[in-house]
């Protein structure tokens, strides 16, 4: 069995039964099935037509699209929970996205590669390139990741745009990290929501 | 492949009152099974056919060269599987192939009502279709399903019967038809309305609108293709036939679509079954939300991207009200270059995403 994502089983631990879930970018749905199996009523959004297809075998529900605009027909606060897992370095316009996912969402889980890892600034800093890790392991030439942000530039972004941070989490391979954990984490998760 | 050859039967069920207050009697349905209905009567699919479909879905009739239009999905072991499922394909009131329609015989008068045939409407044909799964002793459908105009019906059952329908698949549809597909139809119509014979729909077997008929056809062709679709099949090669009336091979295959289609299709039927169309609305926007706030299927919706007669958005209109009223919908856009007839053909992709959505039915 596929080891488990430490950042899955932490989100899986926040959700109850019934919860009305947004997962933004579902990819091919493991999140999403783990969540479903807890009782949650979850729906996803995908752009990439064999993820889709894959989220349908699993008898998951899912949106075919482009999150970029698709997500002004929900209603203020419609869901429990959106979920935006390592997708919104990928996206267009990932301030506005995040509004969208603060005004749909009551609580709004974003998880993203945390750039400050020491590996990648060691990496930076002796060969001058840009990294290419586990977790982005794309050249700049072919690589979807249209963001490169840490977990400080993050908190640095809710500061200045008045969103509340309830929770952080960090995780670097299947292990939670707690100590120094923007130089030890690859992996940063935050719940946010709106302040007003 | 539905094994034997099948036969497409008829079934009379009583009158019909219609949504514009008249009454159809002696309504007849056209229609055909393929598969066994289950004890529980549990596992029935019924799928609606497009504007110039019929019951006649899969599997060959004596004397087929092709098999029905829905062939390639259902089946043993396709995605509609007929080990697994019942399923019921009847041919729409107001078309002209076995079902009540314009070419049936008036009991008032004795005659064929022509165009005397009273306004039928897609929800009037899924009411004719609800009570053929009535007289089929079915009380719940674990599907419907439909592209194109099958798609409005199928859409139309899960609203005006939102407890009978488990599971609704809608595919290359629309919730309304834009003015642009209301415009193609209008052509075809005043194509048919323009022709010598056409009489006011009081014309004779020997002399009927055929040309008018035969082009609605040619540009309803061109409608369901797609500009790449054409260049790959046509280009700008020369006429294969025709060659008295056309340079192109494009010209003398929608000449072959229209000659070919008026001797299987009635010119007054097609007035009725355009109209139809034209005037179902459930709405866009806010008020299709709200035509759609007490259904409770679950519902795929499926769209292509090369379909510019009912561009994705139009699906996507459908999947957002429904998402806005917090009601079970996956939607896909296929990358089929097919245009609109994508449906009807076969993808790997459409086959296993109808199969997978019908078999992880909760």
């Amino acid at each position: 069995m596929k080891e488990l994502r430490p950042d899955f089983l932490y989100i899986e631990k926040l959700i109850s039964e019934q919860d009305r879930i947004l997962d933004i970018g579902c990819g091919s749905g493991d999140l999403m099935s783990m969540l479903k199996q807890k009782g949650a009523r979850v729906q996803g959004i995908e752009k990439v037509e064999a993820f889709v297809i894959s989220c349908v075998k699993k008898g998951l529900l899912v949106h075919h699209g482009d999150i970029d605009d698709g997500l002004e027909h929900h209603l203020d606060q419609s869901f429990d929970w959106v979920i935006i897992n390592q997708t919104i370095q990928q996206t267009l316009n990932p301030g506005k996205i995040l509004r969208e996912c603060l005004r749909i969402g009551k609580k709004t889980i974003v998880v993203f590669p945390n750039f400050s890892h020491w590996q990648i600034r060691f990496h930076i800093l002796i060969s001058g390139k840009t990294p290419v890790t586990e977790l982005m392991p794309f050249h700049w030439f072919d690589t979807p990741n249209l963001h490169f942000l840490s977990a400080k530039d993050f908190q640095e972004f809710c500061e200045k745009e008045k969103i509340k941070i309830f929770k952080k989490a960090f995780f670097h391979q299947t292990k939670e990290i707690k100590i120094l954990p923007h130089w030890l984490s690859s992996l940063a998760l935050f719940i946010i929501a709106d302040s007003n | 492949m539905v094994s034997g050859f099948l036969q497409t039967k008829i079934q009379a069920l009583g009158s019909l009152p219609l949504e514009n207050g008249e009454v159809l009697e002696n309504l007849e349905l056209a229609y055909e099974t393929y598969g066994s209905l289950n004890s529980t009567k549990s596992n029935a699919i019924l799928v609606c056919h497009a504007l110039s479909g019929d019951a006649h879905a899969a599997g060959y009739k004596e004397g087929d060269k092709r098999p029905g239009w829905w062939d390639f999905y259902i089946g043993p072991n396709k995605a509609f599987d007929t080990e697994k499922y019942f399923v019921i394909s009847s041919n729409v009131i107001g078309g002209c192939k076995g079902s009540s329609g314009p070419l049936s015989i008036n009991p008032k008068t004795g005659l064929p009502y022509k165009s005397s045939f009273p306004f039928v409407s897609i929800r009037d044909m899924v009411k004719a279709q609800a009570k053929l799964v009535e007289f089929l002793g079915i009380e719940t459908l674990f599907g419907v399903a439909g592209g194109s105009m099958g798609g409005m019906q199928a859409l139309d059952w899960s609203v005006l019967f939102p407890s009978k329908v488990k599971n609704c698949i809608i595919m290359a549809s629309s919730s309304e038809h834009s003015a642009q597909q209301i415009a193609f139809n209008e052509v075809g119509r005043q194509a048919i309305l323009s022709d010598p014979n056409w009489n006011g729909g009081d014309y004779q077997d020997d002399s009927k609108p055929s040309k008018g008929l035969a082009l609605a056809r040619m540009m309803g062709h061109i409608t369901y293709l797609s500009d790449s679709m054409m260049r790959e099949k046509f280009g700008r090669n020369p006429p294969k036939g025709n060659i008295q009336s056309t340079d192109f091979a494009v010209g003398s295959y929608l000449i072959y679509q229209g000659e070919s289609f008026v001797d299987r299709f009635d010119a007054n039927s097609y007035i009725y079954v355009t109209k139809a169309l034209d005037h179902y609305s459930l709405g866009t926007g806010r008020e299709l939300t709200r035509s759609l706030a007490s259904v409770k299927a679950r519902y795929l919706v499926v769209a292509y991207t090369s379909d510019w007669l009912y561009p994705p958005y139009q699906s996507e209109e459908i999947v957002k009200a429904l998402e806005v009223n917090a009601v079970p919908v996956t939607f896909v856009e296929l990358n089929n270059p097919a245009g609109h007839d994508s449906f009807l053909l076969p993808s790997p992709e459409q086959e296993s995403i109808l199969r997978d959505f019908l078999e992880t039915t909760p």
